[in-house]
């Protein structure tokens, strides 16, 4: 990444820690948002602990997601599960299909109110990117390098570890990379069903009318997902560059 | 194995024996609030009814299991997802205690589950089937009709969700029409915006790394914030800029759910009309000029129908996109399908929240179905020209 793209990004990490670590130096920024009496800064939590409750609640059902995402793919382009490619392939066209606050109010009969359904969400929500761009790279490896493989005597176990996978890293992170993201936006909407996350600040502002917690909220989303993303895509580009090597 | 085995019919098969026999068909409710207790398939039907369909659902676990036509798959399950349906109805009627008008009778997770079992095999066979385009929407089109005759005759009535829909039914069609309103509108006006900038950025790099980043961030505001962040500028807008209160502008309301489903819009729209232009042949270009073309005439006659199935993806991108996010609308007052949802989880009135999110999925099926069918449709030679 060039300097000019660096910069930005740098920037921008200062400011959210910065902001983070002490809420109230930038009053003056959203003090013009809000009436006169009211707080300029939100005042019902700590921002930095909503922030890390929203970050460990999007990176570990990505994690798990990507787990059994990765491990559901290997298995239906293996030649035991090859029966299941094109229900997979269906299926997940169809799942996608399928809307983040759906599936959100529809977990909440199943596991109550709390971090619960969110967490259901958002697994459920990542899966299908990994899996979809993990199957497509398992099954766009050059047929003439496994051949390749096999033939200079490895093991199917062998092929899989030293050049399919290898070979489809950067994609599975692509993958993740996409997940992450959406993840960011649909954890604020588990706020609606009590979750704990950077969408109480958001919702908190709509029921008070409040301005500066409504952009508190999303602009600390946003730079998370920003600096999330461009984290793994520089993770991305290196594998593809250490793939081409 | 000479009776060759199918290892997805296993699967499907698990999912309709499990939903069977351990989990709860429907669940019996004091009220519409209260939890219920389950009761399995064969407890929620008369005796011989619910001994037949259990016995009838093995033996298509069985069907699913060996291999047989794909076709036959197909109306196995098509038969027995309608049968399910009936039974849930039926079992509504049979279990409600006569009189007791606060009592429901919900979908269990076994339903859900069976729903599940039973529609993966439809779709894995209509998958194996390889159908045209046509026959997908001829499949559509049958499927509607089943529903919409199962719901007309009335057999589902005594449905928890029936019973929500039956308090509020001119609410719900006015919600469905705003939200179809709210999500179809936006994708119009931001294909009216997106076009443009779309060609402008084809034609003028150093512009297309700069919009298509900002676009990109635009994506990462999470969209309950955004519905939020346009409260203020609308409502600037509406008390100073003169008739704009009069045509229905204002800080809260539908006005920013519009506003934030258009913004949230361009990037696909965009995108997309880049990416198809991109992808033109320079041949095609290098005849058109050759043969006299103005630039405009080249867009309209050369570039625009090559670029047709690009953006055609992109309607289907952002229909399905702006469906789900219209639920979110719901939070400041936009109204659609979210009304339900919203109201659902603060009364944990559950079968609420069904009624507000089976439909939005609903629609998103739908449009998914018939956009991929037409997307199929304008990559099929021969009809690029009658798409020009």
């Amino acid at each position: 990444m060039s300097i000019w793209r660096l910069i930005p990004r740098l920037i921008l990490l200062v400011l959210l820690i910065g902001f983070l670590a002490s809420p109230q130096s930038f009053e003056f920024v959203f003090k013009p948002l809000v009436q006169a009496n009211a707080p300029a800064i939100y005042n019902q939590g700590s921002l930095a602990s909503l922030t890390f409750l929203h970050v460990r609640m999007v990176l570990f059902s990505t994690a798990l997601a990507t787990v059994v995402a990765v491990l559901l793919a290997v298995l239906v382009t293996r030649p035991f599960g090859a029966e299941f490619l094109p229900l997979a392939r269906t299926v997940v066209n169809i799942g996608q299909t399928f809307p983040p606050v759906a599936v959100l109010a529809l977990a909440v009969p199943a596991m109550g109110f709390g971090n619960g359904p969110t967490l259901v969400a958002l697994f459920l929500y990542a899966l299908l990117p990994i899996f979809e761009n993990t199957m497509t790279a398992l099954t766009t490896v050059p047929q003439n390098v496994a051949d390749a493989a096999k033939g200079s005597g490895m093991k199917p176990a062998q092929v899989f570890r030293q050049v399919e996978l290898p070979l489809s890293l950067p994609m599975i992170v692509g993958g993740i990379k996409i997940s992450t993201v959406i993840g960011f936006g649909t954890a604020t909407i588990g706020s609606t069903v009590a979750a704990k996350t950077l969408g109480e600040v958001i919702i908190a502002g709509l029921q008070s009318n409040n301005l500066a917690f409504i952009l508190q909220g999303a602009l600390l989303v946003a730079a998370l997902a920003i600096l999330v993303f461009d984290l793994l895509s520089i993770l991305e580009r290196s594998l593809m560059k250490w793939k081409a090597a | 194995m000479r009776i060759g085995l199918e290892k997805t019919g296993v699967l499907m098969a698990a999912f309709i024996l499990a939903a069977t026999f351990a989990l709860p068909f429907v669940v019996i409710k004091p009220n519409r609030i209260l939890q219920g207790q389950g009761r399995l398939l064969f407890e929620s039907l008369p005796s011989w009814a619910g001994i037949g369909l259990t016995a009838a659902l093995v033996a298509i676990a069985l069907c699913l299991i060996v291999r047989l036509p794909s076709a036959m798959k197909l109306v196995l399950a098509m038969a027995a997802l309608v049968a399910t349906v009936l039974a849930l109805g039926w079992a509504a009627h049979t279990q409600l205690p006569p009189g007791n008008t606060y009592a429901r009778v919900s979908p269990g997770s076994g339903l859900w589950v069976l729903l599940f079992g039973l529609s993966l095999a439809a779709v894995d066979a209509i998958a194996r089937l390889k159908p045209s385009p046509q026959f997908r929407l001829l499949l559509l089109v049958v499927a509607i009709a089943i529903i919409g005759g199962i719901f007309a005759s009335g057999v589902l009535a005594e449905i928890s969700v029936a019973k929500e829909y039956i308090n509020r039914s001119q609410a719900f069609w006015a919600e469905m029409s705003r939200h179809a309103t709210l999500a179809l509108g936006s994708m119009v006006l931001a294909f009216v915006i997106g076009l443009p900038i779309g060609i402008i950025c084809h034609r003028v790099s150093w512009l297309r790394a700069a919009l298509l980043n900002s676009l990109n961030i635009l994506q990462t505001i999470p969209s309950i914030a955004l519905f939020g962040l346009l409260i203020l500028p609308l409502g600037w807008v509406a008390a100073n800029v003169p008739g704009a209160s009069a045509v229905g502008i204002s800080g809260i309301g539908v006005a920013p759910a519009f506003v934030a489903l258009v913004l949230y819009s361009l990037l696909p729209v965009v995108a997309n009309t880049v990416a198809g232009l991109e992808n033109v042949p320079r041949e095609a270009n290098d005849a058109a000029r050759g043969a006299g073309m103005t630039d405009l005439q080249r867009l309209v006659s050369i570039e625009f129908p090559l670029t047709f199935p690009s953006l055609l993806a992109a309607i289907r991108i952002v229909l399905i996109q702006n469906i789900g996010m219209a639920t979110i609308a719901a939070l400041i007052g936009g109204g659609g399908m979210g009304v339900f949802v919203f109201q659902g989880l603060g009364q944990s009135a559950m079968d609420l929240v069904l009624l507000g999110a089976l439909p939005t999925v609903a629609m998103s099926f739908v449009a998914a179905i018939v956009l991929d069918a037409l997307v199929d449709f304008s990559k099929a030679p021969g009809t690029e020209a009658r798409s020009a």
